[in-house]
């Protein structure tokens, strides 16, 4: 399981996280809602390693990973989906999901995971050869994801899986996630749609301008009156 | 204006053209990577060139071997030796400049080409020395126009070098991983790709297919000089733009058009004018598009 203990974050002097604490438990979803800005992809990024805290812990699984070489820390276990699916549009469908298995110990699991990926997104199959900027918004995503997934991931970061897509593909998007969920990954999932997230999530934590302000159970936060007021609409 | 003399002109153009491709592959694979324009390419391009001439003339004159076994040495270990050239040059020069501005790696690219090129006269001086040759007197016919062997072997060898460069690119890990590279390297990295690898490939690649590209120019104009890089750099250079930078179908299209466009303008103007012409084309191009000729999208792809 990950436990972030205060961690912060800077870029410069500006300090984008103030010392925040969480957990994700085996098997959990663990969603992050907060406004644009608020530092929900800054968290996720700090985790994979694309940025370093300037101090706090971030433990997943008994191995510290602020202080693992960043290099080392997908070959660990964690997958990120980034923000805006970043799926690359000059390969191949095919040729994305082998850029996800490309760590040797992930090579060896290519075909089993493919076969995964395909039975999650039977879309995916048929767009085998297709360079994935031929992709709609929806079938991007999925890529995104199937991509994550073909790194055999311990924990999976979602970077506001619904952004930019139609309603009915957030449905679907969020369907898989769970499906990701029964079959043992732990997601932690940051997301501007508190809506949606809340209604997957096990648990969840409110973050503003830095600092975690709320932290319950899922189905609580959505009964909450100042979460309703702030991030549900009413 | 003879139809074999059209001829003539457009396979000249070809030969030397595809020569030119080569070059211009290390331009736009580091391009393609990490955005900048290595400026130390032609550096490379004749510090390669020299060493399979003086590895050449070694086997030729103290080993005694013959003219082609000794080529086929030579050409081999400068490929080895430019590509750990150009790997070197981007961990001294270029990898302490990331993260800053590209300004500041081009100006060390620039540094590190005035460098190389210098030291290399001081070392064996600036005058140009003649190379052995290859096809001694062979000419082929073909529809009135006149090929020499040398013309044939760099169609030959500049056509295999890049379908084995199209191929590497496109059906192996690593090639896949370089164009995952240039399209999103943050992407890329949380893919678990190692970044540096692909860059530091993508120089040796380069790098020794400028060896190759300087071996048949200095063969074909029969000198071999300090200062060659400079002209040839910025050539490889026009071809990657005009075609499309970081595109290796680009650079090919580049070069094919440079190599003609500069064969037909010196024949039917002045050979005088070859360069001024290749750099009229540059500027055609870019006026009339400024992403090359193939830029399917506005993000650069290999």
């Amino acid at each position: 399981m990950l436990k972030i203990t205060d961690l912060v974050v800077s870029y410069g002097a500006i300090e984008a996280l103030h010392g925040i604490s969480l957990e994700v438990g085996e098997g959990e979803i663990v969603a992050i809602i907060g406004s644009n800005g608020a530092g929900k992809s800054t968290l996720l990024n700090t985790i994979s390693g694309l940025l370093r805290p300037k101090s706090g812990t971030i433990i997943n699984n008994d191995i510290p990973l602020h202080k693992t070489d960043p290099n080392k820390i997908v070959g660990l276990g964690i997958s990120q989906v980034p923000e805006g699916r970043r799926i690359f549009s000059n390969l191949t469908v095919r040729e994305n999901l082998e850029m996800g298995a490309i760590l040797p110990e992930n090579w060896k699991t290519f075909d089993k995971n493919l076969e995964r990926v395909h039975k999650l997104f039977p879309r995916l199959q048929e767009r085998d050869a297709q360079t994935g900027g031929t992709l709609s918004g929806g079938e991007q995503q999925m890529l995104a994801i199937g991509r994550a997934l073909m790194g055999n991931p311990k924990l999976l970061l979602l970077d506001e899986p619904s952004l930019g897509l139609a309603p009915v593909l957030v449905t679907d998007v969020y369907r898989v996630i769970m499906q990701i969920q029964s079959s043992g990954i732990p997601i932690l999932l940051v997301e501007q749609n508190a809506y949606q997230a809340l209604k997957v999530a096990n648990r969840a934590y409110v973050l503003e301008t830095g600092n975690i302000v709320m932290g319950d159970t899922a189905s609580r936060l959505l009964a909450n009156d100042q979460v309703k007021k702030a991030y549900l609409g009413g | 204006m003879s139809q074999s003399f059209l001829i003539q002109q457009l396979i000249s153009g070809v030969a030397i053209g595809i020569v030119y491709a080569l070059i211009a592959i290390g331009y736009s694979m580091v391009y393609g990577i990490l955005k900048f324009i290595n400026f130390g390419h032609g550096a490379v391009y004749m510090v390669g060139t020299y060493v399979s001439y003086f590895v050449w003339l070694f086997f030729i004159n103290s080993v005694g071997w013959g003219v082609w076994p000794s080529f086929l040495i030579a050409i081999t270990v400068s490929m080895i030796v430019a590509a750990i050239f150009g790997v070197l040059m981007e961990r001294v020069a270029y990898r302490p400049t990331r993260g800053k501005s590209r300004l500041t790696t081009f100006m060390s690219s620039v540094g590190m080409a005035l460098l190389v090129t210098y030291t290399m006269e001081f070392l064996v001086g600036p005058q140009p020395r003649p190379t052995p040759e290859l096809f001694p007197g062979v000419k082929i016919h073909i529809g009135g126009a006149i090929l020499t062997g040398q013309q044939i072997f760099m169609l030959a060898t500049g056509i295999v070098l890049l379908i084995l460069l199209q191929l590497f690119i496109t059906k192996t890990r690593q090639g896949k991983a370089i164009r995952a590279c240039s399209e999103d390297m943050g992407a890329a990295f949380l893919m678990g790709i190692d970044v540096n690898r692909s860059i530091s490939v993508s120089f040796a690649i380069g790098s020794a297919m400028a060896a190759v590209a300087g071996t048949l120019v200095g063969i074909y104009y029969n000198a071999v000089y300090p200062t060659m890089g400079w002209l040839a750099g910025l050539k490889g250079f026009i071809c990657a733009v005009t075609g499309g930078i970081g595109s290796i179908p680009g650079a090919m299209l580049g070069g094919m058009l440079l190599g003609m466009g500069e064969n037909l303008g010196a024949g039917l103007v002045a050979s005088g004018y070859r360069d001024a012409i290749a750099f009229t084309i540059l500027i055609l191009v870019m006026i009339f598009r400024p992403m090359g000729i193939i830029a399917r999208e506005q993000k650069s792809s290999l």
